[in-house]
């Protein structure tokens, strides 16, 4: 890291009070009162310094060579990934379970860097879910900590490679600090435009589309739409996927051999490929997101006719 | 041509070319049943759901005429639901026809509406699988997206199998997943506009915000005067006056304007009504349970096992919802061609990954 970048005293998002928000709404919150303050200025230092004007210029996509069998036009917009096997790797190594997690999220750089080259234009990590609530508090505790370490230590990057960060999922869950540093990143990175990587922390399909629902249903009730007026446009609308230009995956890849979905993304993943790999995520490197990508150049897509 | 009448002990003897073949299906049913009693040592999976994918491809494969392939996946399907009610599985859930499909061409979309209304009928029939078994038959989706004879034939099976208890056969048409959630959205939204139409808004009193406290910079005022001086539409977004008098742009967040009626309050007394009394507490307003009750599949556990037909690995807007946690499997064979092999594998891996799950829960 050629410099450290460090957020201003004042977060950009002040918290609301406890009783401000109804509970349902709290998702939402950061994008409710997003400031338009201007950013810190070692922030503002390190965008100048940095070169987001080199960033800019540079179109990595075009001077970059895909590897042999792969086909740009045929890349997918958005792939989505389940990140599964950290703590097996761990355990098959005799290392504490917290070595596989820091192994995942090396791994995860390492395909951002991946996606950045071959010109993926969205990664989305399921990186926490909502059942993961259940795990053990101080693993638990470790990843919270661990996210908000990899964060920060990696805004730098964010910055330079022109990487948009976005965060889904129940975030009035998450440690205050923790919160507070995902919403600024976000905020800060939302004019990035190389690359998007959305991050799914305390997230589930089922928690979008409940959630989508009650944004719907208070709708309703100000009057604003009628119940009958509901349709899948208005439903994408309130997805928490609205974040993103290409909200649907084009290739979901789940590590570690297991068949399922695991409760992310249900609604968006209707018609996305879906690729099992057999190694597990700290292992998953360029040669199997390769064979995964080669696998889905192949695919005959139909769309469900 | 081999017809296969089941007797009473359930065994499929042909009505065919003599002692040969009777003797010869005797000995594979018999293989079967042992087959099925070493699966049943293992868990059996509760609900199965298949995607029954390749008819078309087989069509080609074996030269057949168009249509064909379909009426051949008709005949594995009947099969396979026979092995899988005499294995026990209770529920069965095969996606027949989606909206999606609608966009083909119209005469293969009326070949597939005719063949269905010919197999609803046949299943009205005495000697049909669900007498045989007593299955008890659901159509799940859009039905008033069929045609009036299509529709008549399926609500007429759904009424006289409605007494059937000891298996479902449940048969996705003109639905998606998507649909079918929009549905369940709408349902519940609906259902909490009735509940919220009940309460009394008027005298409507956060308890802990003080009266004349600012909020985003606006004083807080009765919600539905609030409201009305808000003057937000449903459709488009205008500019409208806070009520401060200041004005504002309504479409800068529509939310904002919710966030601000919703932690307004009366000033008069220190009323709360139920319905915020409700919103305001930790409980949102619409939970899972919510919406999950108005899906179609309401009716029917969520599936232990998706299956796929020819390899696709896709969900194809089937069973989202309930499928967030389901095991997924995709044989290579066309449908036409699944058999008791392709069933017998998914089970064995269906009771490959229960036992891995079950470590998994005590570990945790």
């Amino acid at each position: 890291m050629p410099f450290s970048l460090h957020f201003s005293p004042t977060p950009l998002i002040t918290a609301p009070s406890p009783l401000s928000k109804p509970f349902f709404l709290v998702p939402y919150y950061h994008t409710l009162h997003a400031p338009k303050s201007p950013l810190c200025s070692s922030m503002e230092h390190a965008l100048t310094h940095q070169g987001k004007q080199e960033a800019f210029d540079r179109r990595p996509e075009d001077s970059q060579t895909l590897p042999l069998g792969l086909r740009r036009d045929a890349m997918p917009s958005h792939v989505a990934v389940i990140m599964d096997g950290n703590r097996r790797w761990a355990r098959l190594r005799d290392l504490p379970v917290r070595s596989g997690y820091e192994a995942g999220v090396e791994s995860l750089r390492k395909i951002v860097e991946i996606c950045c080259k071959w010109g993926i234009k969205v990664l989305s990590v399921f990186a926490f879910s909502s059942d993961n609530w259940f795990r053990p508090k101080v693993e638990v505790e470790f990843l919270m900590s661990l996210f908000e370490r990899a964060m920060q230590e990696d805004t730098g990057i964010f910055f330079r490679e022109n990487i948009r960060i976005s965060v889904i999922g129940d975030l009035t869950k998450l440690p205050k600090a923790l919160q507070e540093l995902m919403v600024n990143l976000e905020e800060a990175t939302k004019n990035n435009t190389r690359f998007q990587l959305i991050v799914a922390v305390s997230y589930s399909g089922h928690y979008d589309v409940v959630q989508a629902c009650q944004r719907l249903a208070l709708k309703a009730k100000c009057g604003l739409i009628e119940p009958s007026d509901i349709n899948v446009s208005l439903m994408e609308q309130e997805l928490e996927t609205n974040c993103t230009e290409f909200p649907h995956p084009d290739l979901l890849i789940r590590t570690s051999g297991e068949f399922r979905i695991s409760n992310f993304m249900l609604w968006q993943l209707a018609y996305t490929e879906l690729f099992f790999a057999q190694s597990l995520w700290p292992d998953f490197g360029e040669a199997e997101f390769l064979k995964a990508l080669l696998a889905f150049q192949q695919r005959q897509r139909r769309y469900g006719v | 041509m081999v017809t296969s009448v089941p007797n009473k002990v359930g065994n499929y003897s042909s009505t065919g070319n003599g002692v040969h073949k009777l003797f010869f299906d005797d000995i594979t049913n018999f293989l079967r049943r042992c087959l099925f009693r070493v699966l049943s040592v293992g868990p059996i999976p509760t609900h199965l759901a298949f995607i029954m994918d390749g008819n078309r491809r087989y069509a080609k494969k074996q030269n057949l005429k168009e249509g064909e392939g379909h009426k051949a996946g008709y005949l594995a399907l009947m099969s396979l639901l026979r092995y899988c009610y005499e294995l026990g599985i209770k529920y069965v859930t095969i996606y027949a026809f989606s909206i999606e499909n609608f966009k083909r061409r119209p005469d293969e979309v009326q070949s597939l509406m005719d063949l269905m209304l010919e197999k609803m009928e046949a299943l009205l029939l005495e000697e049909s699988i669900v007498n045989q078994y007593g299955i008890r038959v659901c159509f799940i989706g859009n039905l008033r997206l069929l045609s009036e004879p299509v529709r008549a034939a399926a609500e007429k099976v759904m009424k006289v199998t409605s007494n059937n208890s000891k298996a479902m056969l449940l048969v996705c048409v003109a639905y998606t997943a998507s649909n079918e959630i929009v549905h369940a959205v709408e349902g519940s939204c609906k259902e909490k506009e009735k509940e919220f139409r009940l309460c009394n808004l008027n005298n409507n009193v956060m308890d802990d915000v003080k009266e004349g406290e600012k909020v985003n910079g606006m004083v807080v005022h009765d919600i539905q005067d609030f409201y009305e001086d808000t003057s937000v539409e449903s459709q488009g977004l205008k500019q409208g006056k806070g009520c401060n008098g200041t004005p504002y742009h309504a479409c800068e967040s529509v939310e904002s304007n919710w966030d601000q009626v919703l932690t307004s309050k009366a000033s008069k007394s220190g009323e709360v009504s139920e319905g915020f009394r409700n919103l305001r507490q930790e409980d949102p307003v619409i939970k899972l349970v919510d919406i999950e009750k108005h899906m179609y599949m309401a009716v029917a556990p969520d599936p232990d096992m998706l299956v796929r037909s020819s390899g696709e690995s896709r969900l194809s807007n089937f069973l989202l919802w309930q499928t967030s946690n389901c095991q997924l499997y995709s044989p290579a064979a066309l449908w036409p061609e699944i058999g008791l092999s392709q069933l017998a594998w998914a089970i064995l891996k269906f009771q490959q990954s229960h036992s891995y799950l079950e470590k998994k829960m005590k570990q945790l």
